[in-house]
C-alpha cells in the first residue's frame, strides 16, 4: 500500500482522510512495514465500507488486514440503525462465526510426545475433517431449529460437553434473537450431515505447547503456564453458514436499488438495519452462529473423547472461544447516550477489555482472551483486550496472519509432502486427507503472525499474553 | 485470500459457462479423474447473466454437499435468462479424488461475464474456500 496517501497518526495508527463518497475517516491499525505489504485492495476497500449509510466513526482495518468480499478481512465498522445504518452480508463473510476455541489439558510435555503418534492418528480418526466427511449426528427438523436457537447451549443439553463450557463463550454459548425460520431449507440441508465436522481449507485442530509468557499476572488469570498443553480448534458454521451467506448476499444485491442504496461495490451488498431484509438477515445470521458455537462445541466433545482415552487424568477445560466473522449489537455512549450500535468484524476478534460486564467473572479483572490461530509451522498467540481499545475498533483485534500468497502460487512453491516432511522434523505432526491441501497451507503462505500480533499489541487493541507453538496439527 | 479465482472460455456463452463449473472442480480435485456415473439436473433463472454464473456455480456447490458428490462434466443450455444443465459425476472417494479443499460458495468478487471481439466468451468469478 502506497504509505503516502496515509496520515500517520501514531506508529501503529494510520488515517485516511475523507474523500469522495466517504462519510468517515479510515483507520488502519498496523506497523509501517505491515502497511507497507498490505495489498492496494484493503485501502480501497476501507474507504468503500467508509460510504455506507449510518457508518459511525470510522472503517477500521486490522494489523493483518487483506483484500475480501466488499469488507477487507481484518475490517471492523459499527452502524448506527438510526441513522439509516445498514447490516451488511458481505461484511460478516461466507463462513459466519467462524472462530477460534482453546482448551486446558493439564498434561505434560512429556506426556504428549511418549504418545503424539497415537494422539495425531486418534484425533484425526475420530474428528470428521475435509471435504466428504460426515458428522456423527444428523438432526431432524425440529432438533435442527433448537440447535439453530441455542448453540452450544443446546449442545450441552444433548451432552456434549458440559454447563462450565458456556461462560467461556461469546454470548454465554447462544446468540439471543437467531431466527431459524430465516434459515433457508437448502442451508439446512447443507448442513444435515455436517454436524461436528471440522471443515477443511484453513480450519484446523492443533495441539500446542505453550512456549512464550509475555504477562505473568493475566496468564495466571487464564490458567496458562510456560510448557503448557493446549488444545486449539478452528472452525465456522459450515455448510449452513455458507448457504445463508450465498443466499443473503444476492437477495442484499438485488434489493439495494429499492433501499436507494448505491454500492461502490456489489460485493458491499447491503441492506437497511431496520427493512425486513436486514432483520431477516441479522435472524439467519444469528442462527449461523448458534450453529458454529454447537459445531465447535460438538468437536470439543469428539476431542475430549480422544483425550480420554489415551491421557485418562488430563481435564480439557475450556479457556475461551471466540468468533470472527459477525455482527454484533454492543453499547457504546454516542453524543451523549448509551447506543446499541451494529457492530461488522469481519475477519477480526472481538476484545472486551476488564471490568466488561459480557465477561465471566472469573476473567472480568483481566479482560477477554484473545486467540489468534497462526499457520500449522509458527505459533498462535493469546492475547487480552485492554481498556484502551473500546476507543480503538469498539474493542476489536487482529483474528491470524493472513496469507500472502495465493493457493495457486503456494501449491507451485511447495510439495505438501515436503512440507509435512520439514516440519515432522521440527517434532510437528500433520494429518490431513490431501497433500495439496497441506501445501496450500505450507506456513510459508502466510505472513507473520508474530508482526500481526506485536502490532496489535503497540496499538493498544489487545495485550500479549502467551505464545503457543504447535506438536500435533489435524486438517481437513 | 481463502479464495480461488475460477475462469472458463468458450466460442458460445454455454461452453465458457460448463469451463468455468469445470474450473471450479479442478479447485478441489483433477476433474479427470471424476467419473460420469451419474447424472444431476439444474436449473436457475436470472435475467443478469452475472448473477446467473454465480447461482450457476452456487447450484453445483449445493448439489455436491448434499449429495457428497463430485462432479466432471457439464452440459448447460441457457435461453434468455433460465439456465438448464446436467451435471455428470460420481459419490465422493476421498482415497481416489483426494480433494483438497471445500467449496463454500461463489462470489461476486472478479465477476465478469464478456463477449470477445472474436466472438467468444469469457466468464470468471472468485470461489470461497
Amino acid at each position: 500500500m502506497d504509505i503516502s496517501k496515509l496520515t500517520p497518526v501514531s506508529d501503529y495508527e494510520w488515517r485516511i482522510e475523507p474523500h469522495g463518497g466517504m462519510r468517515v475517516p479510515g483507520v488502519i491499525y498496523a506497523s509501517e512495514a505491515l502497511i507497507r505489504d498490505m495489498d492496494d485492495k484493503v485501502y480501497e476497500q476501507v474507504c468503500n465500507v467508509a460510504m455506507l449509510p449510518g457508518i459511525v466513526e470510522a472503517s477500521y482495518a486490522m494489523p493483518d488486514a487483506h483484500w475480501g468480499y466488499g469488507f477487507p478481512i481484518g475490517g471492523v465498522a459499527a452502524f448506527d440503525p438510526e441513522q439509516g445504518g445498514v447490516v451488511s452480508a458481505g461484511g460478516v463473510g461466507f463462513d459466519i462465526s467462524c472462530g477460534v476455541r482453546t482448551l486446558h489439558t493439564g498434561l505434560t510435555p512429556q506426556e504428549v510426545r511418549q504418545a503424539k503418534e497415537h494422539l495425531a492418528n486418534a484425533l484425526f480418526q475420530h474428528i470428521p475433517a475435509g471435504v466428504g466427511s460426515t458428522g456423527h449426528i444428523r438432526l431432524d427438523a425440529v432438533a435442527m431449529d433448537d440447535m439453530l436457537r441455542g448453540g452450544a447451549r443446546w449442545a450441552v443439553e444433548q451432552g456434549y460437553g458440559v454447563a462450565e463450557d458456556l461462560e467461556r463463550i461469546e454470548e454465554h454459548g447462544c446468540m439471543a434473537d437467531a431466527m431459524p425460520d430465516q434459515v433457508s431449507e437448502h442451508a439446512k440441508r447443507r448442513q444435515r450431515d455436517e454436524m461436528g465436522t471440522l471443515g477443511s481449507g484453513n480450519h484446523y485442530l492443533e495441539v500446542q505447547r505453550v512456549t512464550q509468557i509475555y504477562d505473568e499476572r493475566i496468564a495466571a488469570a487464564f490458567g496458562i503456564h510456560l510448557d503448557d498443553i493446549k488444545v486449539s480448534i478452528h472452525c465456522g458454521s459450515r455448510g449452513l453458514g455458507h448457504q445463508i451467506g450465498t443466499e443473503f448476499l444476492k437477495r442484499m444485491v438485488v434489493e439495494a436499488p429499492s433501499h436507494g442504496l448505491t454500492l461502490p461495490d456489489r460485493e458491499l451488498a447491503c441492506a437497511p438495519i431496520r427493512s425486513p431484509l436486514g432483520e431477516a438477515y441479522l435472524g439467519a445470521m444469528r442462527a449461523a452462529i448458534n450453529c458454529a458455537l454447537a459445531n465447535r462445541q460438538i468437536i470439543t466433545h469428539l476431542t475430549r473423547q480422544v483425550f480420554a482415552d489415551l491421557f485418562p487424568h488430563a481435564r480439557l477445560e475450556l479457556l475461551y472461544d471466540v468468533s470472527h466473522n459477525t455482527c454484533k449489537v454492543e453499547e457504546h455512549p454516542l453524543a451523549g447516550r448509551q447506543r446499541n450500535l451494529y457492530i461488522h468484524r469481519k475477519g477480526a476478534t472481538r476484545a472486551f477489555g476488564p471490568g466488561h460486564p459480557a465477561l465471566p467473572e472469573t476473567l472480568r479483572e483481566v479482560g477477554q482472551p484473545v486467540l489468534i490461530g497462526g499457520t500449522m509451522g509458527t505459533a498462535s498467540y493469546i492475547l487480552a483486550g485492554t481498556e484502551e481499545g473500546r476507543a480503538h475498533a469498539w474493542s476489536s483485534a487482529c483474528h491470524g496472519a493472513g496469507r500472502r500468497m495465493s493457493r495457486r502460487q503456494a501449491t507451485r512453491t511447495w510439495r505438501g509432502r515436503s512440507v509435512e516432511n520439514e516440519l515432522a522434523t521440527r517434532g510437528i505432526l500433520i494429518r490431513s486427507p490431501s497433500r495439496r491441501g497441506v501445501a496450500e497451507e505450507a506456513p510459508g503462505a502466510y505472513k507473520d503472525v508474530s508482526e500481526v500480533v506485536e502490532s496489535s499489541d503497540h496499538a493498544g487493541l489487545a495485550r500479549r499474553v502467551a505464545r503457543l507453538e504447535p506438536l500435533v496439527c489435524v486438517k481437513g | 485470500m481463502a479464495d480461488i479465482g475460477v475462469r472458463g472460455f468458450g466460442s458460445t456463452l454455454t461452453e465458457a459457462f460448463e469451463q468455468a463449473a469445470l474450473g471450479m472442480m479442478a479447485v478441489i480435485t483433477d476433474p479427470a479423474c471424476i467419473r460420469a456415473e451419474q447424472a444431476v439436473s439444474i436449473q436457475c433463472e436470472e435475467p443478469d447473466r452475472e448473477l446467473l454464473l454465480v447461482d450457476w456455480l452456487n447450484a453445483l456447490v449445493y448439489e455436491m454437499t448434499t449429495r457428497n458428490m463430485l462432479f466432471g462434466r457439464f452440459e448447460v443450455d441457457i435461453e434468455n435468462s433460465c439456465l438448464q444443465a446436467t451435471a455428470w459425476g460420481e459419490p465422493i472417494d476421498i482415497g481416489r479424488h483426494r480433494p483438497a479443499v471445500e467449496v463454500k460458495g461463489a462470489t461476486y468478487t472478479a465477476l465478469e461475464v464478456t463477449q470477445l471481439p472474436d466472438g467468444g466468451w469469457r466468464v470468471q468469478c472468485v470461489v470461497d474456500v
